[in-house]
């Protein structure tokens, strides 16, 4: 790139390739910095579900946006990206959880997402693997899978802005400029109309005070065990035990990949920095799954990973101008849905950037909303 | 799933000479002493078989020693975790184990190194080590041609071992030049074992063609292999073969030291005069420590043994003869190096990581094995890299990515811990993936 680009990104995971493939398309020129490979921090640690969600409006709107354009982009995603529309079931395992089904499926029956309510049988016949007796199900028919790094190098790649984009791994930032640019570590600078902070986990580094916290999660993949199950299945308590924002938790949660592996999740954790495998952790959150589907512990493990997730205090991500600068942007925040949300900010971020009407409100994602964050209300 | 806790003061981890001889020594001079293998057999890959068979007299005498000493063996345990200081989770077919200990030796020893060339992944392509494995275990090659090509002393027990089972021999290939060769025999007067050893296999080899400075450009053949084209960098030529065994010789099983936190230097764990890691009350023998044979595995694994149990005194009087060995490996390793043109072997569309089916050309668009593993599934399959992370290692000069629990593919059950360890399972500095 000869000239000064118009946006530098810092982050190469899939929210900042997300947000350069849409600058680029809108005719910006993009430079993305990363200290890492292309989607090799939170985005190597995601299960890679694209996945309409609805703890509150604002996640709705966001998630099913963010769907639809995965859907859009689908026939054009090249075989590495592993997309595959498997759905996702929600099992209910008692009467309860029966009946969060169907307030769930009514409030998406109502806003236009192909659902089905099923039956314990139905549940059974489509999930032989899990354990009889299950209250029943919701199969979210148009819910999918990707393999995140593979999606992120895709939008970074795709024919019709590639060359608009250059990508530099390999290289870290120390800082913002409130100019719009960027300073290296190694003191270089690096000139741009705009910044954007898409670091996930690590913005805070590059935006002090900024409400993001980490959150660690595990992840167990197995050997090849094709048609082992065939919907990314969630256990219906996950919103209560994985979304709840302060302690410690398991849920279960596993998706088949194309590849015939089974990948296994989920747990968040604060205040764990570092990416070791946590035995306790692992332990609790693979009985949760042996719950689930009592063959599982059969099936050969073949690795196991952590990684760290960008959490906000109201569980929205920050798309928009940063408080520090109106040259200084923010694309983060996106905890457990950001490989489901990647495409809605960056279709978000490039509105607001060029000043377009933008796709869905954007009030809720503003940084603005959650001040400085000297007072996370969480 | 069945689950035991076991207890000891000293635990070895590798049932070949290194460690057999490391729990011998320190079994006979009291205290609790274990040897894990993922084997059902003691004697590890190098005398394998050799508990049944005591065809060799060194590897029925250590056997006979170890079996004497009051040391345990827990046979088809692999190690694939340490959730905490002074704790193994090991797999049998049966349970799940739980091994803690006081000190701990590994003598995890090396495996072939594999090269990507065309056709390596044909049917009938095998490594030397297995298929002389398989042919002990009574796999049938009476009658088949059988080219031994690649590098290193394993070929020439390799042709001799197959050719006592009845099968053809028509080349021994080995890369190294036969100056070098000749340099590393003329020395070999120094180790009168190795050079006993050298003449015996000489004598019984008369007849079987062997050229140094010569390796395979590529295997051929339709269902499988069926020829092989060589060269000695001036000339190519055909052979036609119903097998090929090829290795270019031995890398260390480095994983259970790494996921320990032992600090390597040049692919080996780094180890002070008593065999002692850079980890408190960790001991490394054998070729984990530098490529250097049996013997030396087997003095080092005295000295281990020694100094884990506070015999310092005694394990110094095995240093000169460790000295010895180690010159002895330090020659092996100059007169096997490999030549600079293999890595030109694999050409763009020929797979380098076998599990996934990823090509040199994918893999050589990334800028290490980590981002290779992201975005080319490159070492992402059940073996973990093992096979692929040494060649790309050899190829591009890429040191092997981070590690985790579990080292092997164990049952997903095998990884619950039952929260008695409640303490992070392995320090990593790479992120994640």
């Amino acid at each position: 790139m000869s000239a000064a680009p118009d946006i530098v990104i810092v982050g190469a995971g899939i929210v900042g390739a997300a947000c350069a493939r849409e600058c680029a398309r809108a005719g910006l020129r993009v430079l993305v910095l990363d200290r890492g490979p292309v989607g090799g921090g939170t985005t190597a640690a995601g299960m890679g579900h694209i996945v309409v969600m609805d703890d509150s409006p604002a996640q709705f709107a966001l998630t099913a946006f963010s769907r639809r354009l995965w859907q859009e982009l689908a026939p054009e995603l090249p075989a590495a990206v592993e997309y595959d529309p498997c759905g996702t079931l929600w099992v209910a395992a008692d009467e309860p959880e029966m009946a969060e089904v169907h307030r769930k499926a009514a409030f998406y029956r109502e806003r236009g997402v192909r659902v089905e309510v099923l039956e314990g049988d139905d549940v059974a016949a489509a999930e032989p693997a899990l354990r009889p007796g299950m209250a029943g199900g919701l199969r979210v028919v148009d819910d999918a899978v990707v393999y995140p790094p593979a999606a992120a190098q895709h939008l970074l790649e795709s024919q019709e802005n590639a060359r608009r984009i250059e990508v530099r791994p390999g290289v870290t930032v120390a800082a913002l400029n409130e100019d719009g640019g960027v300073t290296l570590a190694d003191g270089t600078r690096v000139s741009a109309g705009v910044a954007v902070n898409a670091a996930g986990p690590w913005s805070p580094l590059l935006a002090p005070g900024l409400p993001v916290r980490k959150r660690k999660g595990h992840l167990v993949i197995t050997d090849r065990h094709p048609g082992f199950v065939h919907h990314q299945i969630v256990e219906l308590g996950y919103l209560k035990s994985a979304h709840a924002v302060t302690a410690d938790s398991v849920a279960f949660n596993i998706q088949p990949r194309k590849t015939g592996q089974m990948l296994i999740g989920s747990s968040r954790q604060f205040g764990a920095e570092g990416t070791e495998i946590n035995a306790e952790i692992l332990d609790r959150m693979l009985r949760r799954a042996f719950e689930y589907l009592p063959g599982l512990g059969r099936l050969s493990a073949i690795r196991a990973w952590a990684g760290h997730r960008a959490a906000t205090p109201d569980k929205l991500p920050l798309i928009g101008p940063s408080l520090a600068s109106d040259r200084i942007w923010l694309a983060t925040g996106h905890e457990g849905l950001g490989i489901t949300t990647s495409l809605a900010t960056g279709r978000l971020l490039a509105d607001q950037v060029l000043g377009r009407a933008p796709a869905i409100p954007v009030e809720p994602y503003l940084p603005a909303r959650l001040g400085k964050g000297d007072t996370p209300h969480a | 799933m069945n689950s035991a806790r076991l207890s000891f003061d000293l635990v070895v981890v590798g049932a070949g000479p290194g460690g057999l001889a490391a729990a011998s020594v320190a079994a006979e001079r009291g205290g609790s002493v274990a040897l894990l293998d993922n084997s059902p057999w003691l004697g590890g890959q190098i005398w394998r078989g050799e508990q049944a068979r005591s065809a060799v007299p060194l590897a029925r005498q250590w056997i006979e020693r170890f079996l004497a000493s009051g040391a345990r063996a827990v046979m088809q345990a692999s190690v694939f975790a340490s959730p905490d200081r002074g704790v193994l989770l090991a797999e049998t077919p049966a349970a799940r184990l739980t091994v803690r200990f006081k000190k701990l030796i590994l003598a995890t020893g090396a495996r072939e190194l594999f090269l990507p060339f065309p056709g390596w992944t044909l049917p009938g392509v095998v490594g030397p080590g297995g298929l002389q494995a398989m042919v002990k275990a009574g796999w049938p090659v009476a009658g088949r041609r059988v080219v031994v090509a690649g590098s290193g002393p394993l070929l020439v027990a390799v042709a001799d071992g197959l050719r006592r089972y009845g099968a053809r021999i028509p080349l021994i290939a080995e890369q190294a030049p036969q100056l070098r060769l000749a340099r590393f025999a003329a020395g070999l007067w120094r180790y009168p074992d190795k050079l006993a050893q050298a003449v015996a296999m000489k004598a019984r080899l008369l007849g079987i063609p062997y050229r140094a400075g010569v390796w395979l450009r590529r295997a051929e053949g339709g269902e499988r292999v069926e020829r092989v084209v060589l060269t000695d960098g001036r000339r190519s030529w055909t052979v036609e073969c119903d097998l090929l065994a090829c290795g270019w010789n031995l890398v260390p099983n480095t994983e259970l030291p790494r996921l320990l936190g032992c600090a390597l230097a040049s692919g080996f764990v780094r180890v002070d005069e008593f065999q002692r890691s850079s980890v408190e009350g960790v001991f490394c023998v054998g070729e984990l420590t530098g490529i250097a044979g049996a013997d030396a595995a087997l003095v080092q694994g005295q000295i281990a043994g020694l100094a884990a149990v506070g015999e310092t005194e005694a394990a110094r009087e095995w240093f000169a003869e460790r000295s010895r060995w180690h010159r002895f490996g330090a020659a092996l390793t100059r007169a096997f190096a490999l030549r600079p043109e293999l890595r030109q072997l694999a050409k763009r569309e020929t797979v380098v990581c076998r599990c996934e089916d990823v090509s040199r050309e994918a893999v050589e668009r990334c800028r290490d094995a980590r981002e290779a593993k992201l975005h080319t599934r490159c070492g992402m399959g059940p073996c973990q890299g093992r096979i692929c992370g040494a060649a790309t290692q050899f190829l591009f000069g890429w040191e092997s990515d981070s590690i985790r629990p579990p080292v092997f593919p164990v049952r997903m059950e095998s990884l619950l811990t039952a929260s008695e360890h409640p303490k992070p399972v392995s320090n990593l500095s790479d992120p994640t993936s």
